[in-house]
């Protein structure tokens, strides 16, 4: 079970072990673990809120309390560590009294407004509730009276619901390195949120959205865009155009009980004809144009002493992180847009074109499984038709709640295709959805643009993976380029500062915002609370069903793709050339405040 | 203008406070002798000075934001040249705490937690000084006061509007915004 995995190396881990007993039963454990690890063991997981195996130990909610012999008070077991000898037990009617009180504080302050919260149904503390059978409240505590956080494009915080566990700010600081998020007043004023008190908006926060995923309640979500998309699928005088990023596919069948990983494509596209969209169209069809984009890019970067190393551009979180922390390397960003904007783009003056339809009648949403994407198509640039190029953007999260709201069930839906011509895709777009894919698909393409033969071994294993920064080297046409993949910003930063320094060199870096990539993005649904976001198993299945999809389509390769070969020879001429310049391309800009990234002292591997 | 050059000089004795204490101390040492110093030297804790401890130091601005908020001692907003604490502790109270308190805020016409309009004088609560057989007792700055009858507060009061302001006279740096509060 992946959610056994301790903290740290486990090499180290099984050099010496300790015995002792919990709940009668006698274990012997590595040293290193927790009482709450040693538990996991034999089977037992306690209940917890702010702990989260690969975060630091808080010990903040204290919901995790055990009884050890000996010990004149209740420990947490998520930050205490096994000893020799120790007596443990954990569920004596004095722990299970003494949690349900902790839980029942926590209610005090808490709003009772369940049934209108977007975690109701998935909030950890509602569940706890729920299963300590607390079945009235006792006492009305203080309330708390925050204004709930709106500014964001992306993200909401609603400081009421917060039980100060601290997660956020850890994954903030500890994975992502933005440190957008910190305590801040004391005692029943503690809050969370950016320095000085400011709004989301005008704070460092790049809108990754890994805050939503273990946010335990409802204090962070994403901003809720369901009832402008219905709004516009009832309007009589808009048509309503769809697109569905590659990695939601394998995500969307969760919250409906199927696994992780499994391909949802074609029931997906049904599901959203039945909702009302005009015209489904695939963003792994414009990712195959990133693709031709960016290859060319990197190769004319090459050739020409263009800014190297190129940095991909397809995560809008990075991006962000880029012009707020990292402003020196904003010339080393590949101006293409990313595959969201692209297809955004094309909609509304190619495919307009095409049908003799109005750009300004067109409603352009995309389904996408991360929360900076609302924030991208916000951006004042990306108007290539001088409309919005995308209108909302949904996350799979929210997708998922539309396919609820209208009933559909997906066991009886029965597959369709995507619409023409911006329906066909290869395999090398499928694999932008997780770590490395991007990369890999623009070598299959950039290999033969500049070797002129045929890719022998399509897979590029090297790539591949949950190491936080790998890297290979590639022959092209007898020049050696060097090339690394990062997710996760702690580890991106990591790479960008030893960049800096000189102690890396690359010609080609893919980096993406959330661990595991898109797979892992922050509008992803949240797993069931046996499984913690982050858990490698758990992504790993999302990363299979990826792969699986690449290697049953007929042609993996961007350039391969028979669309791909019209648009160019019927509207974009070539890659690189004047029509991609305007439709395709962007630039960046320096952002205050100005960031500061902490250095983490390892690399984080998933 | 003038205001300008002093800020200048205070930033650059901050910049020389952190080269001179860098080489002594870890971060989190550091960091915290270095707000006690700002504090000290501006009368408060800008948030320009928390951008320039942030960058010089490495450490984000919302961690030092989070310390700035949890400590009594540092403040966001210039802090009166006098700050008087009257105590409410057993004592004093039944002693006629609550009548001195009454005549100081009609004497500075604030409340609690404010600060008068010249900047002068600050009214706070606090319960016992440890002289309760003193009591009713209150303190200005560094000054402790006994057996205190409200007849008394105007010309303490006096004795300190007298006073030429000290060097210490915070200076505002910028306006400081305090967004994000309800209440």
């Amino acid at each position: 079970m992946s959610t056994l995995r301790p903290k740290g190396e486990l090499k180290t881990m099984d050099e010496k072990k300790v015995n002792l007993t919990i709940d009668g039963l006698k274990v012997s454990v590595p040293a290193e673990m927790t009482i709450m690890q040693g538990a996991e063991t034999i089977g037992i997981r306690l209940p917890r809120l702010c702990y989260h195996s690969r975060l630091s130990e808080a010990g903040a909610c204290r919901v995790c309390v055990v009884e050890v012999e000996g010990m004149k008070n209740f420990v947490p077991s998520c930050c205490t560590k096994v000893a020799e000898g120790m007596v443990i037990r954990t569920n004596t009617t004095e722990l299970l009294q003494a949690r349900r009180d902790i839980i029942e504080l926590l209610l005090d302050n808490h709003p009772e407004d369940c049934q209108t919260c977007e975690r109701n149904g998935d909030c950890e503390l509602q569940t706890l509730a729920q299963q300590f059978g607390i079945r009235e409240r006792l006492y009305q505590g203080e309330k708390k009276h925050f204004l709930a956080d709106q500014s964001s494009l992306a993200i909401v915080r609603d400081p009421n619901k917060c039980i100060l566990c601290g997660k956020c700010v850890r994954v903030c600081s500890e994975i992502q390195a933005v440190n957008a998020l910190s305590f801040s007043h004391r005692g029943f004023r503690t809050n969370v949120g950016p320095a000085f008190d400011l709004p989301a908006r005008d704070s460092v926060c790049i809108n990754c959205g890994q805050c939503t995923l273990v946010c335990p309640t409802g204090a962070l979500t994403e901003r809720d865009d369901t009832q402008k998309v219905w709004q516009a699928l009832n309007d009589p005088d808009k048509i309503v155009m769809v697109q569905i990023a590659p990695a939601v596919r394998v995500t969307i069948g969760e919250p409906f009980g199927y696994p992780a990983g499994t391909d949802m494509t074609n029931q997906t596209v049904t599901a959203l004809r039945r909702l009302g969209f005009d015209r489904v169209f695939d963003t792994q069809f414009s990712a195959d144009l990133t693709i031709m984009e960016e290859a060319h890019e990197l190769i004319s970067r090459l050739n020409h002493g263009g800014k190297l190393p190129m940095f991909t551009s397809c995560s809008p979180g990075w991006i962000k992180f880029c012009e707020h922390f990292h402003p020196d390397f904003l010339e080393n960003l590949s101006t293409c847009k990313s595959p969201q904007q692209m297809m955004g783009a094309l909609i509304k003056t190619y495919y307009a074109q095409k049908q003799g339809l109005d750009p300004a009648a067109i409603y352009s949403v995309s389904i996408m499984p991360c929360t900076a994407k609302k924030f991208e198509a916000a951006r004042p640039e990306m108007k290539a038709s001088c409309f919005p190029d995308v209108d909302a953007v949904l996350t799979t999260r929210e997708l998922a709640r539309m396919i609820k709201q209208a009933g559909l069930k997906f066991s009886d839906l029965k597959p369709e295709e995507f619409d023409d011509p911006l329906g066909e895709s290869t395999g090398a777009a499928t694999i932008f959805g997780v770590t490395g894919g991007v990369l890999e698909a623009a070598l299959r393409t950039a290999y033969e643009a500049v070797t002129g033969q045929e890719l022998g071994k399509i897979d590029f294993e090297e790539v591949r993976g949950f190491q936080g920064i790998r890297e290979a080297e590639i022959d092209l046409n007898g020049k050696r380029v060097r090339v690394a993949v990062t997710h996760g910003l702690a580890n991106a930063h990591r790479l960008l500062t030893e960049i800096r320094t000189g102690q890396r060199h690359y010609h080609f870096v893919e980096i993406m915002t959330c661990p595991g990539g898109c797979l892992g993005g922050g509008g992803q649904p949240r797993p069931t609370q046996e499984v913690e976001v982050m858990a490698k198993d758990f992504y790993q299945q999302r990363a299979s069903g990826i792969y699986a999809i690449d290697r049953k389509k007929v042609i993996r390769q961007s350039h391969k793709n028979p669309q791909i070969k019209k648009i160019y020879a019927e509207f974009l001429i070539k890659p690189l050339g004047e029509k991609s310049h305007h439709l395709l391309h962007t630039h960046y800009q320096m952002r205050s405040p100005r960031g500061l990234a902490t250095l983490r002292p390892d690399i984080f591997n998933l | 203008m003038r205001k300008e050059s002093e800020t200048t000089l205070r930033f650059e004795a901050l910049n020389k406070f952190i080269d001179q204490s860098r080489p002594l101390h870890d971060t989190q040492s550091l960091l915290m002798g270095t707000l006690h110093y700002t504090q000290e030297l501006f009368g408060y804790i800008p948030r320009q000075a928390i951008e320039f401890i942030s960058e010089s130091l490495k450490v984000p601005t919302a961690h030092i934001y989070g310390m700035v908020t949890f400590y009594n001692y540092f403040s966001l907003k210039p802090r009166p040249q006098y700050q008087i604490h009257v105590c409410k502790g057993t004592a004093c109270y039944v002693s006629g705490g609550a009548r001195v308190l009454e005549r100081l805020k009609q004497e500075l016409k604030i409340e609690i937690g404010e600060v008068s309009d010249d900047g002068l004088f600050g009214l706070s609560v606090t319960r016992c000084l440890g002289c309760c057989g003193l009591a009713p007792v209150m303190q200005i700055n560094e000054d402790v006061y006994v057996r205190v009858v409200p007849e008394k507060v105007p010309t303490i009061i006096a004795t300190y509007r007298k006073k030429k302001l000290s060097k210490k006279m915070p200076v505002a740096v910028g306006e400081f915004e305090h967004p994000g509060k309800s209440e």
